[in-house]
């Protein structure tokens, strides 16, 4: 009889110790999930700085005036077209 | 278990009746009692605290260790028909404090605080001086100021997340895009229109939490946050900074007053540019005027003048009344209805219903709308959506003016013919101009871009009428014509000036409003463009010397971001090999 009490406490005490281990291993686990998605967060949060970043560097007024005052391009007259003689000749043919 | 009983052997020593306690019954029956008692006295307090008081003791529990985290979600973004952005929020900070802990700061903390968020310390001082419980110290603070502002731990000073609104194209397109106030709320343009599908709606969750802050697990169900969607627009972000820059070009060139250029692909009614001009950076939105912030393309209406006419000779030709080459008489160049002369800013002869269009007449014209009923020309002129608001969608549209026919005089019919008389918002102008470019058809006009097909549009005109119309607009940026100075280089164009009289107080002043609306290429149309220049001086005033290059340079280089193959004659020049990089 108090062999039998004394096994089921055993079992009663190994069962305790393995909720407590694994409710600490969930908690462990849950807080690398939370962390994880903070990082996901932190690095959408960065992606769309970095996009609000690339439209600043790629607006139109920046760009014209690089080409314009760095590159000295123009706006070429449309009614001419430049080719190289060999593609005219191609052309022809 | 087995008792054994000893064999009853006389008295035992503890049963010996000397030995006899003598206690009274009572005092153990009240012992008894009391104790009883005390447990009774458990077994309430129990079924107070557990039954009774429960829910109030389960809260105190649940606020030591549960939380409710709101979880915000970002507003949507708005981008243009190539995915550039437009409007896109991004995390800041908000600094708020607790005024009874942040007054326990030492000078030096306050400085360094003051000095971190770039504002002086009697201003810090003002804010902490609050008898509230919560105050806002600065919001929209940038992420790294707060995180040096978090890293030294002032007393009382705490922050909280929220979103700030970017505007990467700024006032380019401040009038199309709107903005939005600080609690992510659209006031005005596109973020008002479409304010329901860019909110987000944000989550919520229950945690419990631990002595160190660390979530450590999920309570109860978890409502997910709903990101804003984002708005697609129709806008071509190259187009509306062509339009746009050559908007303000006109405008500083002719000293204007204000300006407005909207650009609609003539195939599917998309808006592709609209701008303004004066106009505002949305990202610092301090000192704004009203002038600034209206949107004149969408919300104010003008009295067109001649761009009028083609509806009104396209009604002609529709009717049968004239045709293509009917003459018309349109000498001296003046001509009088009731007590009111009409007159041509340059006398013309004899002139074909065509050069009506290319010379503008507005004797030839008049000739032509005196031969309509009022309800005829009123008609039309609803049919091609003046007098009613467009259906953008978009804050402040306006509906114009357009009386009813029935009290109409015949000189009011007769100036309503070339556009006085009648007011319309640049966009319902060139909406009404999609007639001619879409083979008699009215678009509905879209802001949003439009993947899959385009919506049917409503007849007006025979296809028929449209050609030839088409011819005459064409005619008009011919030498011979109005507008030599529209014309593009490498592309046939058409379209149409407008030199309007102002009205100030009632009666027509020594002002005007310089328009041009054209079709490009005129062949096969694609766009159409409207430009129209508020008040310009510097010696010029006529539609087609003020508005027509602004078209010009908007359409040309429109039409090569749009990758339209070039329809007029082109010269080849010959380059030497290995320099002809184009």
């Amino acid at each position: 009889m108090l062999r039998f009490n004394m096994i089921l406490l055993m079992i009663v005490v190994v069962c305790a110790l393995g909720v407590v281990t694994s409710q600490h291993r969930a908690r462990k686990l849950f807080q690398a999930l939370e962390t994880e998605q903070e990082r996901a967060r932190q690095l959408d949060v960065e992606y769309g700085q970095l996009q609000l970043e690339m439209s600043t560097w790629a607006n139109h007024p920046r760009i014209e005036k690089i080409a314009r005052e760095r590159l000295h391009m123009v706006t070429p007259d449309s009614t001419v077209r430049a080719a190289q003689p060999a593609a005219i000749q191609k052309g022809a043919h | 278990m087995v008792v054994r009983r000893r064999p009853q052997r006389g008295h035992r020593f503890t049963e010996s009746p000397v030995l006899q306690l003598a206690l009274q019954g009572w005092r153990s029956r009240m012992v008894g009692l009391l104790l009883m008692a005390a447990f009774l006295a458990l077994v309430a307090r129990g079924f107070y605290l557990q039954v009774i008081n429960n829910d109030f003791l389960q809260q105190k529990g649940d606020s030591r260790y549960l939380r409710d985290i709101e979880i915000s979600a970002s507003r949507g973004k708005i981008v243009d028909r190539n995915g550039d952005m437009l409007a896109v929020s991004t995390p800041m900070k908000t600094i708020w404090a607790i005024p009874t802990d942040a007054r326990t700061m030492t000078a030096e903390q306050k400085r360094q605080l003051s000095g971190m968020l770039d504002m002086s310390v009697r201003e810090l001082d003002g804010k902490i001086a609050s008898e509230k419980t919560f105050t806002f110290v600065k919001r929209q603070v940038s992420p790294e100021t707060a995180e040096r502002i978090a890293a030294v731990k002032f007393p009382g000073i705490h922050q909280e997340n929220e979103y700030r609104r970017f505007y990467p194209t700024g006032d380019m397109t401040a009038h199309m895009v709107g903005f939005t106030g600080v609690d992510d709320k659209g006031l005005e343009g596109v973020e008002l229109a479409f304010q329901n599908s860019l909110f987000g709606h944000p989550g919520s969750r229950t945690v419990i939490r631990d002595r160190r802050g660390n979530i450590v697990e999920d309570v109860g169900a978890t409502k997910p946050p709903q990101d804003g969607k984002d708005v697609r627009l129709a806008l071509d972000s190259k187009i509306q900074y062509l339009a746009f820059s050559q908007l303000k070009a006109a405008v500083e060139t002719y000293n204007a007053k204000a300006g407005g250029a909207i650009v609609i692909d003539a195939r599917t009614g998309e808006i592709l540019a609209l701008a303004n001009w004066p106009t505002y950076n949305p990202n610092n939105r301090e000192h704004l005027s009203g002038a600034q912030l209206r949107n004149r393309a969408i919300t104010d209406t003008f009295e067109p003048g001649s761009v009028m006419k083609p509806f009104t000779v396209a009604l002609a030709l529709e009717k049968g009344k004239v045709r293509f080459d009917t003459i018309i008489n349109c000498a001296p160049g003046r001509m009088t209805i009731g007590s009111a002369t009409i007159s041509d800013a340059h006398p013309h002869g004899a002139l074909t219903v065509a050069q009506v269009i290319q010379k503008s007449s507005n004797v030839g014209t008049t000739k032509i709308a005196l031969g309509f009923a009022p309800k005829e020309m009123w008609e039309m002129f609803d049919s091609v959506g003046f007098g009613q608001a467009p259906n953008l969608g978009f804050p402040g549209e306006v509906n114009g003016r357009l009386r009813p026919w029935k009290n109409w005089k015949p000189i009011e019919q007769a100036t309503m013919s070339y556009g006085h008389g009648i007011a319309v918002s640049l966009v319902q102008l060139a909406r009404a101009y999609t007639v001619f470019a879409h083979d008699g058809e009215l678009m509905p006009l879209s802001l949003t871009k439009i993947d899959d097909v385009p919506p049917h549009g409503v007849r007006v005109f025979s296809p028929q009428t449209v050609k030839e119309m088409r011819a005459m607009l064409e005619m008009a940026v011919q030498p011979e014509g109005t507008a030599p100075k529209a014309r593009v280089a490498g592309y046939r164009v058409g379209g149409k000036t407008g030199t309007a009289y102002k009205i100030e107080g009632g009666v027509y002043a020594h002002k005007y409003v310089a328009s041009f609306v054209g079709i490009a290429p005129i062949g096969e149309p694609r766009l159409i463009v409207a430009v129209m220049i508020d008040e310009p001086s510097n010696g010029a005033h006529f539609g087609g010397d003020v508005a027509g290059p602004a078209f010009s340079q908007i359409a040309g280089g429109a039409l090569r971001t749009l990758g339209v193959p070039p329809d007029s004659s082109v010269q080849v020049a010959e380059v030497p090999v290995g320099k002809g990089s184009i």
